[in-house]
């Protein structure tokens, strides 16, 4: 009995010294800055769904949404680096130099950047996700579905991000139907439902019957919706706001990044880096696949998925050609990580110029 | 009874009086609204108001971001005081920035003492083309000079898209929406090393000097007073309209292009897609609130400037929505609007009994 209440009261006073160290060490505070609303339903939204994840870790957490990349981004980051935040997660790109900037007024912080490259203080890292590997998959489907051999593609901005994405895609449907060609529509906005929605229509007026885009708002799952074409949602799973046309999503999960991130800052192991993750370590993942997809091209959308996620199948296998036809990726190699962060040409079926 | 009587004339306190009641019921107000989101009022208000300039930093960044909005406002006024309503104050800052910013961009590796004056000074320039466009639109084709002004600030964002992502692009920089960093020779210096307050602020308060002087000492703020109150009587007078218009839209566009230049040659240091957060639009509640007068619109621009940086502060620390900083400046000019029914109106007890 004696050994019992001993054993019992040894155990509990290390249960309680652990939870005491467990404590202190998650004694640190995230914050975020947002470019939109959180409740966008694309961009912010998800990044907002990954600071809770870091809440349900334990873990205190602030965010300021809707921060304009103009001078007033760097004053918010200085408060929030003032007030006892241990890392500020800055998730959009115009944030770089105001990010840099007060990242080296304040050693101690550490900032996190979204989708940047510049990283001038051994405080900064970057991160950003494989989101071409999610188009090779919406690539696949949309050469499969469409019927008229047009598939539309509503663009943001003429940046590698964007024009890889538009590879990416184009390249997977063409494998699957070599005769598809893939019609872009620059929106010049990462959100403004008008302009999404007017972007839409313009390439199902042309005969698209498939919609992919790079912008944020559930404008063009709708617009698909009421035209009766097909969609993909973006960012977030948008299969509700476009049942019938949302075949499947590509959706941003950054939660485990972000509480990983955190974590590390708690544990004293924080270090710079650059983080490009995709399928495979699941910051990139694929919603559900919408059932008037046939049979066989959901069992090789999962496969393509496993594949993309182990390794074995590379979005950009040669041979890869530009639109003058000139080699761009030989047969049987990959493009590396430094031909995919700067890429600034289309390849072979894609049409127009890309605008300069 | 109560009876509503016009008012033989708008009395001069209550038109001086109305802003301070604006602000006024705008707290009140405010402060209903956060209790009805579950905030303690009070705590919210000190968060909104109080906190953001308790330090020597939070002075700076209200003076940072009262600058813009008081030399715009200042601008505003003399075409708001003539009758001419140029809504396009954004369009002309954006435009000046970008001239500003061409010429900037032209010494990006060269130092000298001269490149800056050249980039003040073409900004300036720039604001005063791109007002132009409405003013000789108005005075020679009689167009709505709101219509086209507004209107070409979607252009003016345009043109600075378009050269962001395409010729002006930095070539270092992976094909991302923004120019180069300026050289340290075309950025205004720093009034004090670690805050962000520039030179620039010496540009407004020039400004609100001289227009002090043109409103009150001049024929031409004389012209632009009868003007306001009725044309006819204007013309009458034998007073040259057109020559008027175009100085009024010429002053007003160099006014906002040199905000321009204040943002990109201050805090940012180079060109990118979001050089203002419309600060445009915000100086024309600043005007109203200023009362088209060059001290009531340094006050003006101070009480909007921390709207902003209060809405910041509220939901790092209250995690009340950014969002309610708009909330505010829309109450302000809304309660100013309401308020100025007081200038031409009084109440009139009687005595229902005789």
């Amino acid at each position: 009995m004696h050994k019992f209440l001993i054993r019992s009261f040894v155990s509990s006073l290390v249960l309680l010294f652990t939870l005491t160290v467990a404590a202190v060490a998650k004694d640190v505070k995230a914050a975020f800055v947002y470019i939109g609303p959180t409740g966008d339903h694309g961009w912010t939204y998800q990044h907002d769904v990954g600071r809770k994840a870091v809440e349900a870790a334990g873990f205190k957490t602030t965010y300021v949404e809707g921060v304009p990349e103009s001078a007033d981004a760097e004053r918010v980051l200085r408060q929030l680096a003032n007030s006892g935040h241990d890392i500020i997660f800055t998730t959009s790109f115009g944030y770089m130099n105001p990010t840099n900037k007060v990242a080296k007024e304040f050693p101690n912080v550490k900032f996190e950047h979204a989708t940047g490259y510049k990283r001038e203080h051994p405080n900064v890292a970057t991160y950003a996700a494989r989101f071409y590997e999610g188009r090779t998959i919406l690539g696949t489907i949309a050469g499969t579905m469409t019927k008229s051999n047009v598939i539309g593609y509503v663009a943001s901005f003429p940046i590698p991000e964007v024009i890889r994405g538009i590879n990416s895609f184009t390249l997977a449907a063409q494998k699957v139907n070599p005769n598809i060609k893939t019609k872009i529509v620059w929106a010049f906005t990462w959100y403004d439902p008008g302009k999404e929605a007017e972007a839409a229509k313009a390439l199902i007026d042309q005969g698209a019957d498939v919609i992919a885009q790079h912008t944020d708002s559930t404008a063009i799952v709708q617009m698909a919706e009421k035209a009766g074409v097909y969609a993909f949602g973006q960012a977030s799973d948008m299969d509700k706001f476009a049942p019938k046309a949302v075949l499947t999503s590509v959706e941003n999960n950054w939660g485990p990044y972000y509480v990983d991130r955190v974590k590390a800052v708690a544990n004293g192991t924080w270090s710079q880096k650059d983080t490009w993750h995709g399928i495979g370590d699941g910051m990139v993942v694929i919603s559900g696949l919408d059932s008037q997809m046939p049979s066989d091209l959901q069992a090789k959308v999962k496969k393509l998925q496993a594949d993309l996620a182990s390794g074995k199948v590379h979005s950009f296998t040669g041979p890869i050609y530009d639109q003058k036809g000139n080699l761009m990726v030989a047969e049987g190699k990959t493009a590396d990580d430094g031909m995919l962060a700067g890429m600034m040409t289309y390849v072979k079926g894609v049409e127009g110029d890309i605008p300069k | 009874m109560i009876k509503i009587v016009k008012r033989d004339q708008p009395s001069k306190t209550i038109f001086f009086f109305t802003p301070v009641l604006a602000i006024f019921l705008t707290l009140v107000a405010g402060g209903l609204i956060f209790y009805i989101l579950g905030f303690k009022p009070f705590e919210a208000l000190k968060f909104f108001f109080i906190v953001p300039i308790a330090d020597k930093y939070g002075l700076s960044e209200l003076l940072l971001k009262a600058t813009p909005l008081c030399l715009i406002a200042i601008g505003l006024s003399f075409c708001f005081k003539s009758n001419n309503w140029n809504i396009g104050a954004e369009g002309q800052l954006t435009f000046g920035a970008i001239v500003s910013g061409g010429v900037a961009l032209l010494f990006y590796d060269q130092e000298g003492f001269y490149i800056l004056p050249l980039v003040i000074l073409s900004g300036a320039i720039g604001g005063m083309i791109y007002a132009s466009i409405p003013a000789i639109l108005k005075t020679y084709f009689n167009t709505n000079e709101i219509l086209v002004s507004l209107m070409l600030v979607y252009v003016s964002k345009l043109i600075l898209d378009y050269l962001v992502v395409g010729p002006w692009s930095n070539p270092e920089g992976f094909n991302f929406p923004e120019t180069r960093q300026f050289s340290d020779s075309a950025r205004l210096p720093l009034l004090f090393e670690g805050l962000r307050i520039h030179t620039g602020i010496f540009l407004a308060l020039a400004a609100v000097v001289i227009s002090w002087f043109v409103f009150y000492k001049t024929y031409l703020g004389f012209q632009m007073k009868v003007s306001g109150f009725s044309l006819k009587t204007a013309k009458y007078a034998g007073y040259k309209g057109k020559k008027m218009i175009i100085l009024v839209f010429l002053i007003s566009g160099a006014c906002a292009g040199l905000a321009g230049v204040g943002e990109i040659t201050g805090p940012i240091g180079q060109l990118h897609r979001e050089v203002s957060p419309d600060y445009g639009f915000t100086a024309i509640i600043v005007a109203f609130l200023g009362r088209l007068h060059p001290v009531g619109i340094i006050f003006a621009s101070l009480v909007v400037a921390i709207t902003y940086l209060g809405a910041e502060t509220a939901q790092i620390f209250m995690q009340i929505p950014k969002y309610t900083g708009q909330v505010f400046q829309g109450m302000i000019l809304f309660f100013l609007l309401a308020s100025d029914y007081l200038l031409y109106f009084k109440f009139k007890f009687i005595d229902s009994k005789k």
